[in-house]
C-alpha cells in the first residue's frame, strides 16, 4: 500500500551541485531533525533500557554484575508462580482470541447486509470501547455476583448457580468481558475490508449463480486475509491487557486461573526483583516476536495472490 | 413468475428482519452494562443499599464475601435522585482529586505525544532511505509489545532519572510512545509526493511544507489518533500500579475499584462521571475514531 510513495522526496535528481540539489541535500538533514525528538525519546525509554534488561538478565545481581548466563531464565521458567501465569495467559489467549476474530466478523458481516440502523448499531457495537474498564466493573460485579441476574437467568434452565468470580468459571467472566470489550474495534476493521472488495467480482460469482458459502469461502476471505491477521494481532496484544480488567474485578490476588503475566509481574516488581523481571520481559518479547512472525508469513502465503 | 418473484422478495424481507433482530439483541446485550451504570447512579444510597448492599460486604480479611440474599438488580430507579451526585461533587473532595489526577496525567501525553509524533512522522516520510525503515520497522516492533515487556525498561529509566513516583514517569514514556508515529506516518504516507515535490520546487522550506501542506492534510487523522491515545490513556491501570506507589498519586481508573462497602451508590456516580468524557469525545469523534481504526489495519503497507 504504501510503497506506492516509497520515493517521496527522492525524486527529484538535479545536477550535481545544482540549487535544487543542494536544496535536497539540506532537505534530508533536516528531516532527520524533525525525527530527532521521538528517535531521542524512545532510544531513552524504550530501546536502551531494553537493552540494559537484556543484561540484567543475564547478571546475578545489578550490584555483584557476574555472567550466570541462563540461571535467571532457569529460575523463572521453574518458579511455579511464573507457569501457572504463563499457563493461563496462554489459555486465555487461545480461547478468547479465535472467538475474538470469529464474531467481530460475524458482527461485520451482519452490518454488511442492507439492515435499518446500521449506523445505530455500529454505535452501539463500539461504545464499549470507550467506557473506562473502571466504571462497568462495578455493574459487572452485580450481574456475576453470586445470587446475581446471571445466576438467576441460568436458573431458568435448570442450572445450578455458580460462583462466578472465586472458581474455574472465572475465566468464562473474563473473556465475555474481554469480549465485550474488544468486538467493536475489529468489527469496525472487518466492515473496512469487506467494504474494500471490488463490487464486480461478487457480481460475476453471483451471476455465475455462487452459493453465499462459495462467495464467503473463494472470495471474501481472500480480500480478508491480511485484515484477519491484523485483528488476530490486536486482538493477541489486548488479551496481554486483560490484567486490567481482572485486577480491577478482583484486586491483586485473584482466583488461580485468572492469575495472569501482569500479575506476577507485579509482584516481582513489588520484589524490585530485577532479575525475574528481566528474564520474565525478554522471555515475553522472544514470544511476541515469534507469534507475530508466524502470523506475518502465515499472511504472506495465504493472501499473496491478492495484493489488497 | 411473478408469484416466483414475491416469494423471493418476502424471503429477503425475512432474512432481513432476522438479521435486524440478532443485530439488536446484541445491541441491548453491549449497551446494557453502560446504561445499568448510568441508571444505578441516579438511585438514592438508601435504594442501592437495600437493592445490593450484600454485593460488596466485606470480610475482616478484606476479601468480598457473599449473603445468601437475593440481589435485585433494577434498570430504572424507584425515584430519580441526584444525591450521589451531590455528595461526589460538593462533599467527598478525593473523588473529584482522583479525576483531576486522570485528568493531569492523560491531557499532556495527548498533546505531546501528537506534537512530537507529527514531527517524526514527517521525517520519516521526507527522504525516505533504508535506515529509516529500519528504525521504522523498530518502532512497530515496540508498539506491538505488551505493557509486561516496556513497562520493565520504562522503571528502570524512570529510576535512573530520578522521576519514579512523579508525573513525569508516566508521562516520558507515554509522550513518547511509538503509537501515534506509527499511525500519523502511515497517514502521511499516502500525501501524494508530487504535492510536496511541487512545493519544494517553488523554494517552500521544510518547515513550510510541514507547517502549510502536512499539517493540513492530517488533521483528520490527528483527531483519529487523537481520540485513540485518549481513550488508551483514560483506562490506564498497569503504568500508575508499577510506576507510582503513592495511591494518592492514582487516577481514578485504579482508585475506582477500592470501594469501601458503604459507598457503593457514590461508585456509582462516580463511575459515571468518569464516563462522560470519553462519552463525549466518542458522540463528537465517532467517525475520526472509525477512521483511525480502519487506518491502523493495513499494518504491513
Amino acid at each position: 500500500m504504501g510503497f506506492r510513495n516509497r520515493k517521496a522526496g527522492n525524486g527529484i535528481k538535479g545536477n550535481k551541485g545544482s540549487k535544487l540539489n543542494r536544496q535536497v541535500r539540506k532537505g534530508k538533514k533536516i528531516s532527520w531533525g524533525y525525527l530527532f525528538p521521538s528517535l531521542a525519546g524512545v532510544l531513552l525509554f524504550f530501546v536502551l533500557p531494553f537493552l540494559v534488561v537484556i543484561y540484567y538478565s543475564l547478571v546475578d545481581n545489578p550490584i555483584n554484575r557476574e555472567f550466570v548466563f541462563l540461571d535467571n531464565f532457569v529460575r523463572v521458567a521453574t518458579n511455579k508462580a511464573f507457569q501457572q501465569a504463563a499457563f493461563n495467559t496462554l489459555k486465555f489467549s487461545v480461547v478468547a482470541v479465535p472467538l475474538a476474530v470469529i464474531l467481530s466478523l460475524l458482527l461485520a458481516m451482519m452490518l454488511d447486509y442492507k439492515i435499518p440502523f446500521r449506523s445505530q448499531f455500529r454505535t452501539a457495537f463500539l461504545s464499549p470501547m470507550m467506557v473506562p474498564v473502571a466504571s462497568i466493573i462495578l455493574i459487572w460485579q452485580v450481574l456475576f455476583h453470586y445470587n446475581g441476574i446471571v445466576n438467576d437467568f441460568i436458573g431458568l434452565f435448570g442450572a445450578d448457580k455458580i460462583d462466578w468470580l472465586k472458581s474455574s468459571h472465572a475465566q468464562v467472566v473474563i473473556v465475555i468481558l474481554f469480549l465485550w470489550k474488544n468486538l467493536g474495534y475489529n468489527m469496525i476493521l472487518f466492515m473496512a475490508a469487506l467494504g474494500s472488495i471490488p463490487k464486480d467480482i461478487l457480481e460475476v460469482a453471483i451471476l455465475e449463480s455462487a452459493t453465499p458459502f462459495q462467495i464467503f469461502w473463494h472470495i471474501k476471505i481472500r480480500y480478508l486475509s491480511s485484515t484477519i491477521l491484523f485483528v488476530t494481532i490486536m486482538s493477541l496484544i489486548n488479551s496481554f491487557k486483560v490484567f486490567r480488567e481482572i485486577y480491577l474485578l478482583t484486586g491483586n490476588y485473584p482466583y488461580d486461573t485468572i492469575y495472569m503475566m501482569q500479575h506476577f509481574m507485579n509482584n516481582a516488581f513489588a520484589q524490585l526483583d530485577y532479575q525475574k523481571l528481566s528474564a520474565a520481559a525478554i522471555m515475553m518479547s522472544i514470544v511476541m516476536v515469534i507469534i507475530i512472525g508466524i502470523l506475518f508469513l502465515t499472511e504472506n502465503y495465504f493472501g499473496r495472490d491478492v495484493e489488497g | 413468475m411473478k408469484k416466483r418473484k414475491r416469494r423471493k422478495v418476502r424471503r429477503m424481507f425475512l432474512k432481513v428482519a432476522m438479521i435486524t433482530l440478532i443485530a439488536a439483541c446484541f445491541a441491548v446485550l453491549f449497551l446494557m452494562p453502560i446504561v445499568l451504570t448510568v441508571t444505578n447512579s441516579f438511585m438514592a444510597s438508601s435504594e442501592i443499599s437495600s437493592n445490593y448492599g450484600q454485593v460488596f460486604a466485606t470480610t475482616d480479611t478484606g476479601g468480598k464475601t457473599y449473603i445468601s440474599e437475593k440481589v435485585n438488580l433494577k434498570f430504572i430507579p424507584d425515584m430519580v435522585s441526584f444525591s450521589q451526585y451531590i455528595t461526589v461533587l460538593f462533599k467527598s473532595p478525593e473523588y473529584l482529586f482522583k479525576f483531576w489526577n486522570s485528568v493531569i496525567l492523560v491531557v499532556p501525553i495527548v498533546v505531546f505525544q501528537l506534537a512530537v509524533a507529527s514531527g517524526a512522522a514527517y521525517g520519516f516520510t521526507r527522504f525516505r532511505g533504508k535506515l529509516k525503515e529500519v528504525i521504522f520497522f523498530v518502532y512497530i516492533i515496540l508498539m506491538l509489545m505488551p505493557y509486561q515487556v516496556t513497562l520493565v525498561p520504562n522503571y528502570l529509566v524512570s529510576e535512573w532519572l530520578n522521576i519514579l513516583d512523579t508525573k513525569w514517569a508516566i508521562w516520558l514514556p507515554g509522550i513518547f510512545s511509538p503509537f501515534a508515529v506509527f499511525m500519523l506516518t502511515k497517514y502521511m504516507r499516502r500525501i501524494p509526493a508530487s504535492v510536496m515535490e511541487a512545493a519544494q520546487i517553488d523554494g517552500a522550506g521544510e518547515w513550510q511544507i510541514f507547517k502549510s501542506i502536512c499539517m493540513p492534510l492530517c488533521k483528520g487523522a490527528l483527531c483519529s489518533v487523537a481520540i485513540l491515545i485518549f481513550i488508551d490513556y483514560w483506562n490506564m491501570v498497569e503504568q500508575p500500579l508499577i510506576l507510582l506507589s503513592d495511591p494518592e498519586m492514582h487516577p481514578l481508573s485504579v482508585f475506582l475499584s477500592k470501594i469501601n462497602e458503604g459507598e457503593i451508590g457514590l461508585a456509582f456516580a462516580v463511575a459515571t462521571i468518569y464516563m462522560v468524557p470519553p462519552i463525549l469525545v466518542f458522540l463528537y469523534g465517532e467517525d475520526y475514531l472509525v477512521e483511525g481504526i480502519t487506518y491502523q489495519g493495513g499494518i504491513k503497507g
